[in-house]
């Protein structure tokens, strides 16, 4: 046990000296940070007020494109032509010349910019002209624009999660899917690169040789559990600093966004913009930043459970991968070699991270169900489920048959290992690996 | 002398080919045992089953007494033929841990590690990367790991190979200076005169069998054959019932021979019919080296030999 203790403590200690872990494990929250940063920044930043000159030869229009958002709509008489000469010198950005038949024929709008004309500013315009001619023709078929106007409804459903003592708490499905995707995504990404810390560490024994003197002083199953429990514990630090990092990075980088968004506000408020309009942004402000719907979605399932199965799941599907990736390791001599029996290991990985598109959608099929209790796929399906409500007993059934079957693989790959890593000299096959299973002593 | 290592009929099998069958040797408390044999004789994996790396499939080890259990891993030292070292680890760090491995206290390892070092006057090397070290660097600091930890019974598998003849010689004499402290070595090679110069006892194994076994002297004269090399100028007949010339070639006329003695024909009774007939100038007996031994038993079909 001690010997374990020791082998545990080197594969830590030389794991988290290497500059790599700390470039990883201080970029990473940086980048998260920015991911949800910058999209804020950029909306509050961006300055994307127009003024569009309005050439209207249907005169249809006169006094019904309001001006709107960053749009300031102005009517001008000048012909097409001066208007496109004049709009070289002015500050004017963008001129919409309407056609005079744009009742009988729709495609009469031509929307000429100084600069080119984006394709959201092309949206804008168009959806304009497009609601206005509605409006016209709607009046025209003799239908009352009070009418009109109480047809402008938005839907806006609210989803709920019953509790088990029957009450109802909202809830937000799309905060759920962000956060269950993020959650796939960690358990995916953790499989494959400690799984292939650990293999990689076998094969750099096995090539070096020290192999032969270290499995003269312990048993070649404590070595690899030691080697597989070590290279874990580097990934629960990793992800420790991630979460700490992230958190702190978070905190700065929201101070400095609701500083500006103050601003932002004030200055609106400076240019007299009515309260509704203020509101209007404040609220299209907390749509851009995602960790907004998250944190709606954490406080549906208490966060203590998440972070709780987060580990136990991340633990159970990393032992059990690592073990087959030791067992590979332990096969051949070098990484290049290890890619054939590499796939066959990571098609479960692959294939639970597709399904987890598919639980995201669909968190109560059958299918997100046996995804989450099988060994193979529970570690990632079942986080991407947690976030939408798992009842208890199903992540008891998940976790008890997970740790069964990391017991199992790692059984499996002890055997495999003490024969595997003592073999020189031949590129073993499945066939040939199967039988070091059932090699005595 | 009280024996520290038996192997009682060990049997090894593995999937296509038997490694070894009924294998027996005794190991003397405080020798040089030298374990011959060819490539892929079965040597290794005999040593892997003392180092209980692998376990036989019958027949057992007795070290010291009892049979072989986990616990006897920090009595024994172990010098693989294929061996490394950690690359990316400081050369001080990696000593510690495989002391630690062997059951050392921390504290102690540091001790002895540091009274190595200033031994193989290496005393800047602690805190150098291992792939800083050039290959006889490295086989200093892989020696040191195999007996820092001062074990009972050393094993060394081909410990010379690799090594320039400057560190071959600083390795034999620390093999000497371990015999000298009672250490018992166990040393496998296919390099006769190493086994000439250091062993006290040998057994040669061949096709996963013991083929010869023995003190290295009464092993050598199971394999003398009364023949005898002599120099000398003049003519020499040989004298039925006496003794027979093998060979002879004269340069300068000086006449190098080599003669077998015949039916129980001593040495002295031998030299006095020689120097009747000529002027002699060298006599010696002819004992086979080990080189010969190892041809000869190894060469022919191994059953005809015992």
């Amino acid at each position: 046990m001690n010997k374990i203790l020791l082998i545990i403590q080197r594969e830590y200690i030389t794991r988290v000296k290497k500059k790599s872990f700390w470039i990883a494990s201080i970029l990473v929250p940086f980048l998260i940070a920015a991911v949800y940063t910058i999209p804020v920044l950029l909306f509050v930043n961006s300055d994307d007020s127009r003024n569009v000159i309005v050439l209207d030869d249907s005169k249809l229009f006169k006094g019904k494109l309001n001006s709107e958002g960053d749009y300031t709509y102005i009517y001008s008489e000048k012909t097409l032509e001066e208007a496109k000469k004049d709009l070289k010198k002015s500050n004017d950005d963008i001129v919409v010349h309407i056609e005079k038949d744009i009742l009988m024929n729709p495609k009469g709008v031509q929307i000429l910019g100084k600069k080119t004309v984006g394709i959201g500013t092309q949206h804008a315009i168009q959806g304009k002209i497009q609601n206005e001619l509605r409006n016209i023709k709607l009046k025209n078929a003799g239908i009352d624009l009070k009418v009109l106007e109480d047809n402008k409804i938005n839907v806006d459903a609210q989803t709920y999660t019953l509790n088990e003592d029957g009450g109802e708490k909202s809830s937000n499905s799309g905060g759920a899917m962000i956060l269950g995707g993020i959650f796939g995504f960690l358990l995916y990404l953790s499989a494959f690169l400690y799984g292939s810390q650990v293999m990689n560490g076998v094969i750099e024994e096995k090539s070096n040789r020290i192999i032969e003197v270290v499995v003269s002083s312990v048993r070649p199953f404590q070595l690899m559990l030691g080697k597989i429990i070590g290279v874990g514990m580097v990934g629960l630090t990793q992800f420790l600093l991630w979460g700490v990092l992230t958190f702190t990075a978070s905190t700065v980088t929201s101070s400095i966004m609701s500083g500006k968004i103050e601003e932002k506000v004030q200055a609106k408020v400076k240019a007299g913009l009515s309260k509704d309009e203020i509101k209007k942004f404040e609220a299209s402000v907390k749509s851009e930043n995602p960790l907004n719907s998250i944190s709606d979605a954490i406080e549906n399932v208490s966060l203590g459970k998440m972070i709780f199965c987060f580990i136990l799941y991340y633990l159970g599907g990393y032992l059990l991968y690592s073990s087959l990736f030791a067992a590979i390791g332990s096969a051949v001599e070098s990484p290049s070699e290890a890619q054939q029996f590499m796939f066959p290991v990571t098609i479960p990985i692959i294939l639970s991270f597709i399904l987890a598109q598919f639980i995201l959608q669909k968190p109560d099929s059958p299918i997100a169900f046996w995804a989450s209790i099988i060994p193979l796929t529970s570690p990632i399906d079942m986080m991407v489920r947690l976030p939408f409500g798992v009842s208890n007993w199903e992540i008891a059934l998940s976790l008890t048959l997970l740790i069964l079957g990391f017991i199992g693989t790692t059984w499996l790959a002890g055997k495999v290992y003490r024969v595997g890593i003592l073999m020189y000299g031949k590129k073993p096959s499945w066939k040939e690996i199967t039988k070091w299973v059932f090699y005595k002593g | 002398m009280s024996i520290i290592l038996e192997a009682q009929n060990v049997v090894k099998r593995y999937a296509g080919h038997t490694a070894l069958s009924g294998v027996s040797i005794q190991v003397p408390q405080g020798s040089i045992f030298g374990l011959l044999g060819p490539n892929g004789a079965g040597k290794t994996s005999l040593i892997r089953i003392i180092n209980q790396i692998t376990g036989p499939d019958e027949g057992q080890i007795i070290l010291d007494g009892e049979r072989l259990q986990p616990k006897h891993i920090e009595v024994i030292g172990y010098l693989p033929e294929e061996r490394g070292l950690y690359k990316k680890m400081k050369v001080g760090e990696q000593l510690l841990y495989l002391a630690q491995l062997k059951g050392m206290p921390k504290a102690e390892a540091v001790e002895k590690l540091k009274a190595w070092f200033i031994k193989f006057d290496i005393k800047g090397w602690w805190d150098k990367n291992v792939e800083d070290l050039s290959k006889g660097m490295q086989q200093k600091t892989q020696f040191i790991a195999t007996i820092v930890h001062e074990p009972k019974l050393v094993i060394l598998d081909e410990p010379f190979s690799g090594f320039d003849p400057i560190n071959a010689n600083l390795l034999k004499d620390e093999i000497l200076a371990l015999k000298e402290k009672g250490t018992t070595i166990i040393f496998s090679t296919h390099r006769m005169e190493s086994v000439e110069e250091l062993c006290d006892n040998i057994a040669l194994i061949n096709k996963s069998k013991v083929v010869l076994s023995g003190e290295k002297k009464e092993v050598k004269n199971r394999f003398r054959d009364n023949t005898f090399n002599l120099e000398y100028s003049g003519a020499l007949a040989p004298i039925e019932g006496v003794f027979e010339i093998l060979s002879a070639k004269n340069v300068e006329g000086i006449t190098k021979a080599k003669v077998r003695l015949l039916d129980g024909t001593n040495a002295n009774q031998f030299l006095g019919q020689a120097i009747q007939q000529v002027d002699l100038k060298a006599f010696n007996e002819n004992i086979p080296s080990f080189n010969e031994i190892f041809i000869k038993v190894v060469g022919e079909d191994a059953n005809t030999i015992l």
